[in-house]
């Protein structure tokens, strides 16, 4: 394979920013008239709404560098699942409130360090996106770990609930440390972190919730990895892009 | 080809202050402070500069609509809003006039400084009562009505009110 070039490289790694952002969206979408209480429905929904549109921000980015005049929506709407890049722990479905919870709170500590990272970014557009999000995804990260914490030190039915949520997935985070060639150049370029040297301080930050919360370290001693870096999800993607894009795939084009 | 006047810069910012906020409409966007500048055209042509509240703010898309046809209404031939990502909005932009108007609206104005993390991140902030002017409120949500509001209720009126975040 050609040695990719700088644009190359800052395309894929806009996608897998755009495609995590979107996909996680999506999810929190689901819970919009299911929240266990309407403060909880609007919270989940605000949340998505923040990550819609960062994902508009980095697809849109990604399309100009792309130079082939694909728009926001072409790169969100057809593109098979194979080509989605986003993590593995995002697609992952809803399941009770706690593992929806569990979900948020590990993907939004990760995502913060990502964000305060991006705000030195060399790639001025990036760390222009990076200023405003930092500030929403702070503010995800203080419910999320608000409610690790309500959960893990509550009752007995709540600490086995957000217990088993942290147990199910937190096999799906050894992906966010993971780097190929596309984070290697983007990280000798100064556009974004070392994604490795985020392991210890999220952990850091994981481990201060999860002990206040009365919770035990989840890690069940298996990780599977390949979603953002491989296009190899579970099966849940799938199902979830078939009704993500059935409207623009049926009828190509359509506006709202 | 008849004469006629086109509008003058101080034309343009004068009508902006007319274009209401769709979310919070007794706020202009100038009272918001997401205008980030105005320049002239050729030809009776005007740029506005404008900054998103929040990134997935669902109104940016209808305030640049409003501009348009404010501007088009007040005789500039050809408007184009550019959205403008840095330095990104924050509340603190909001003008005192805005504060004011938000208050109006049973609405409780953003307290401190956005550079003052603590606002952000630590403890929840002392918002004084919209209605009554009390200070012993309470948050009830962290999540409002819209993306940059909280939930708050007075413990003396027992009125629920919006809550502006600082952001």
């Amino acid at each position: 394979m050609a040695a990719l070039t700088h644009d190359q490289a800052l395309f894929r790694y806009l996608l897998r920013l755009g495609d995590t952002a979107h996909v996680l969206c999506h999810r929190l979408g689901e819970w919009c008239g299911h929240g266990p209480v309407m403060e909880e429905d609007i919270a989940l929904t605000n949340v998505a709404l923040d990550l819609i549109g960062q994902a508009r921000l980095f697809y849109q980015y990604a399309g100009e560098v792309e130079g082939e005049g694909r728009s926001e929506d072409d790169l969100a709407f057809l593109r098979p699942e194979r080509d989605m890049n986003n993590l593995l722990l995002v697609e992952q479905p809803n399941g009770d409130y706690a593992q929806t919870m569990a979900r948020q709170f590990l993907f939004d500590s990760y995502n913060l360090l990502l964000m305060q990272a991006f705000e030195r970014s060399g790639d001025t557009r990036i760390a222009e996106i990076a200023a405003k999000a930092v500030k929403e995804v702070a503010y995800h990260r203080r419910h999320s770990a608000g409610w690790v914490i309500r959960m893990g030190d509550g009752t007995g039915e709540s600490h086995r609930r957000i217990a088993d949520g942290m147990a199910a997935l937190f096999g799906f985070t050894a992906e966010f440390f993971e780097m190929d060639e596309v984070d290697r150049m983007m990280a000798e370029a100064g556009v974004g972190p070392d994604l490795g040297a985020l392991r210890e301080p999220w952990e850091r930050d994981v481990r201060a919730v999860l002990d206040e919360a009365t919770l035990d370290w989840p890690d069940q001693g298996w990780s599977v990895v390949g979603g953002r870096l491989e296009g190899r999800h579970s099966e849940h993607l799938g199902y979830m892009l078939a009704e993500m894009q059935f409207m623009q795939r049926t009828y190509p084009g359509l506006n709202w | 080809m008849p004469t006629e006047t086109l509008p003058t810069l101080d034309d343009v910012w004068a009508m902006l202050a007319e274009v209401p906020d769709p979310e919070i409409p007794n706020l202009s966007l100038i009272d918001l402070g997401v205008i980030r500048g105005v320049e002239l055209a050729d030809e009776g042509g005007a740029v506005v500069k404008m900054s998103p509240t929040y990134t997935g703010c669902p109104a940016t898309d209808m305030m640049k609509l409003l501009i348009r046809e404010r501007l088009a209404a007040g005789g500039c031939r050809a408007v184009t809003v550019d959205i403008v990502l840095s330095p990104a909005w924050s509340t603190d932009e909001i003008t005192e006039r805005g504060r004011e108007k938000l208050r109006e609206a049973g609405i409780a104005p953003p307290v401190g400084r956005s550079t003052d993390k603590r606002h952000l991140l630590g403890e929840t902030p002392d918002v004084a009562c919209p209605h009554c002017g009390a200070a012993d409120t309470r948050m009830l949500s962290p999540f409002g009505s819209t993306a940059c509001k909280a939930l708050f209720q007075c413990n003396a009126c027992l009125e629920p009110f919006d809550y502006f975040k600082c952001h």
